[in-house]
């Protein structure tokens, strides 16, 4: 049989020679490896006080975005519910009262939108799907909680604040 | 004879027990921490590193949480056997200590003293039978625990500990028939002006360097609580300062057993070029005990070594080593040395 | 009284308390730890006597390698206090009278025994060159038969865990 990668290595079936029998060879190179990682860059990160960088292309949680006036740019349209693999968003579309027009862009916006974090995989196609640059998805994750409705984020969780703020994630939940 | 004693030696001796028993139970503590740190280090992380600077705080941590941990002693244990068993664990491990010399004599106050608690003729033996009874606290806990798991494990321990004295014992022999002599003491002083013993026994070093492995229980050889088969072996019911009793006797096991590996086989107190330093007879014994105290951190970090590089032995392979390859070893190597000693002779 | 015989005293008192505590005890686990302290006093006697020697391969021997074996069956066979089996009449009826007979026979070798003091400034007879000296040079003839007893069931072992 072909294999796809020449890296697979044959089990040797062979009887044990003296050398091998005696073990103390095998168990003296095993004591140099180990001996030779005693002084090898440790992989570990203090994690309080250091962070991993995250990849260029890591998706987080995601935030509802606004624009520059700081009014909200999701229309409530649908197309990233629909695109959603998992199922995860659903939302309650409303229509803009006169007199809202500093709060929503356009003439309709989302009244309720949630995105279950435990059902979300984090794909990315609300992000592609969204007509109105509305969703974007960030570089944190959902912090640990005790119940399953911790897990479901609302409007509130998910909007960027305005004016933003300064060193803070928009969407960490306090 | 014997018993007449004066009340200088008394205090003086009392003394030194005490002191033996703070350091062997303070370098237990800190094996702890420096086997967490050098597993991480051979893993390639960086261990305990919160409680204090790099982590140094560890073991007091490590102590505290066991003392405030829920005791636990199941309804159908043995009670007064379950607690006999960690504590009789600890007895033996501390025991040993007694014979070994950590150090030649100091002269304070015109007086002669000697940094070995007892030299009796028979040092060797002693630390032979009370390794032998070790295995006591383990039945006993493992017995009364009254679970199965518990019972396995303290069936492995035991015939483990047993099938290893044997070779140990015959490793032994072969260096005594050199030193003619049971003192620990004696093998030390005789050990001062010509080589170490290590140069003469090779093969008898390495028989009972893997019997101490096996006597502590210690990874390729800790069948006794294989953490992944028998979840912890003998200890499985234990929680608390009863669990914290097995696991750091096992500790104070190890500094014991690499003392008396060093006084046998490494000179002891001695180190080269003692004779030839021009020190006061007192500071050369200090010096003695920090070489003596060095060769037994060097004993410590290989058993820690040793312990992230080899994996457990199987049971089956575990008898057959002793049994099978250590024991004919060792006899080979009593009749070699029997030989050697006569051949100058004729 | 002198320290050693207040030392006697106590263990000579443990010994046969202990003693007593391995007939009695109904748990056969706990006879056999009693039996264990009763060979631990008996080695204390030896020191006593000065015969360090022997006190240590007593311990060895008897507390560290049979008395284990004895335990791990016993653990194994999960005898309890329970689950004794029920004697007949008979059988404790055989009990008495062997053990009894085993009480005369004792008792009329240690009458006839000669239980003289020791010389004084012998005391040094127990201590290993001593002790190696009389086994190799007065009675190194039965010393070397009962080495091949060993032997002997040694191989017997070995025959006997052999054939499947």
């Amino acid at each position: 049989m072909e294999t796809l990668t020449n890296r697979a290595k044959p089990v040797d079936r062979r009887p044990m020679n003296f050398w091998e029998k005696i073990y103390l060879p095998a168990v003296i190179k095993g004591l140099g490896i180990t001996f030779r990682h005693l002084f090898k860059k440790k992989a570990t990160y203090n994690f309080p006080e250091q962070k991993r960088p995250f990849s260029p292309v890591f998706r987080g949680l995601h935030i509802l975005n606004r624009d520059e006036e700081g009014r909200e740019r999701c229309t409530a349209c649908g197309l990233c519910a629909v695109a959603c693999p998992a199922e995860a968003i659903t939302m309650e579309a409303a229509e803009r009262k006169p007199g809202e027009e500093h709060l929503y862009r356009e003439e309709k916006y989302a009244a309720r939108y949630e995105i279950n974090m435990l059902r979300c995989i984090f794909c990315g196609f609300c992000e592609e799907a969204c007509p109105k640059d509305a969703i974007y998805l960030t570089e944190t994750f959902a912090p640990a909680n005790y119940q399953r409705k911790g897990f479901i984020y609302g409007k509130e969780d998910l909007l960027i604040p305005f004016p933003p703020i300064e060193n803070q994630s928009a969407t960490e939940k306090l | 004879m014997f018993l007449e004693i004066s009340a200088f030696l008394v205090i003086e001796k009392l003394i030194l027990v005490a002191a033996i028993l703070g350091i062997s139970l303070f370098i237990a503590m800190y094996s702890t921490y420096a086997e967490r740190k050098l597993a991480a280090f051979i893993q390639d992380r960086r261990g305990p590193n919160r409680a204090g600077i790099f982590g140094i705080l560890q073991p007091l941590a490590d102590g505290g949480k066991l003392f405030f941990k829920e005791e636990i002693i199941p309804e159908y244990a043995n009670k007064f056997l379950f607690i006999l068993g960690p504590a009789l664990f600890m007895i033996t491990a501390c025991m040993t200590s007694a014979v070994v010399p950590w150090g030649s004599t100091l002269h304070i106050a015109g007086r002669d003293i000697s940094l070995q608690v007892a030299d009796v003729n028979i040092g060797i033996l002693y630390v032979f039978g009370v390794v032998s009874l070790g295995v006591y606290g383990i039945m006993i806990g493992g017995w009364a625990s009254n679970n199965k798991y518990s019972l396995l494990g303290t069936i492995r321990a035991a015939s483990q500990i047993i099938s290893y004295e044997l070779a140990m014992g015959l490793s032994l022999i072969a260096l005594l028939m050199i030193t003619g002599s049971l003192s620990l003491k004696d093998i030390v002083e005789q050990q001062s002006h010509g080589v170490w013993y290590i140069v003469y026994q090779p093969i008898g070093f390495l028989i009972f360097l893997v019997c101490a492995f096996a006597e502590c229980n210690r990874t390729p050889f800790d069948l006794a609580e294989c953490d992944s088969e028998l979840v912890m072996g003998f200890h499985t019911e234990y929680s608390s300062m009863k669990l914290g009793f097995y696991l750091f006797a096992e500790y104070i096991n190890m500094f014991i057993s690499s003392a008396v590996m060093v006084t046998l086989y490494f000179g002891g107190y001695n180190f080269p070029g003692m004779h030839s330093l021009h020190v006061s007879p007192n500071m050369l014994t200090i010096l003695g005990v920090i070489a003596f105290f060095i060769k037994i951190f060097i004993f410590l970090f290989f058993f820690i070594w040793v312990r992230w590089t080899v994996p457990r032995f199987r049971y089956d392979q575990l008898m057959k080593l002793g049994w099978k390859m250590l024991i004919p070893l060792a006899i080979l190597n009593l009749l070699i040395t029997g030989a050697l000693m006569l051949y100058p002779h004729h | 009284m002198s320290l050693p015989v207040i030392l006697f005293w106590i263990l000579a008192v443990i010994s046969i308390l202990s003693a007593i505590g391995v007939v009695m005890a109904k748990n056969p686990v706990h006879s056999v730890l009693l039996l264990i302290v009763t060979f631990f006093t008996i080695a204390g006697l030896y020191i006593l006597l000065n015969a360090q020697f022997l006190a240590v391969v007593h311990i060895i021997v008897y507390a560290g390698a049979i008395m284990v074996l004895f335990l791990f069956v016993i653990m194994l066979m999960n005898l309890n206090a329970s689950g004794e089996p029920q004697k007949n009449n008979l059988v404790k009826f055989a009990g008495v009278i062997s053990g009894g007979i085993l009480l005369i026979v004792l008792v009329a070798v240690l009458k006839q025994a000669n239980t003289g003091m020791l010389a004084e400034g012998s005391d040094h007879i127990g201590l290993i060159q001593n002790l190696g000296q009389a086994l190799f040079k007065d009675f190194v003839l039965p010393f070397e038969v009962s080495s091949i007893l060993f032997l002997s069931a040694m191989i017997g072992a070995i025959v006997i865990g052999k054939r499947e």
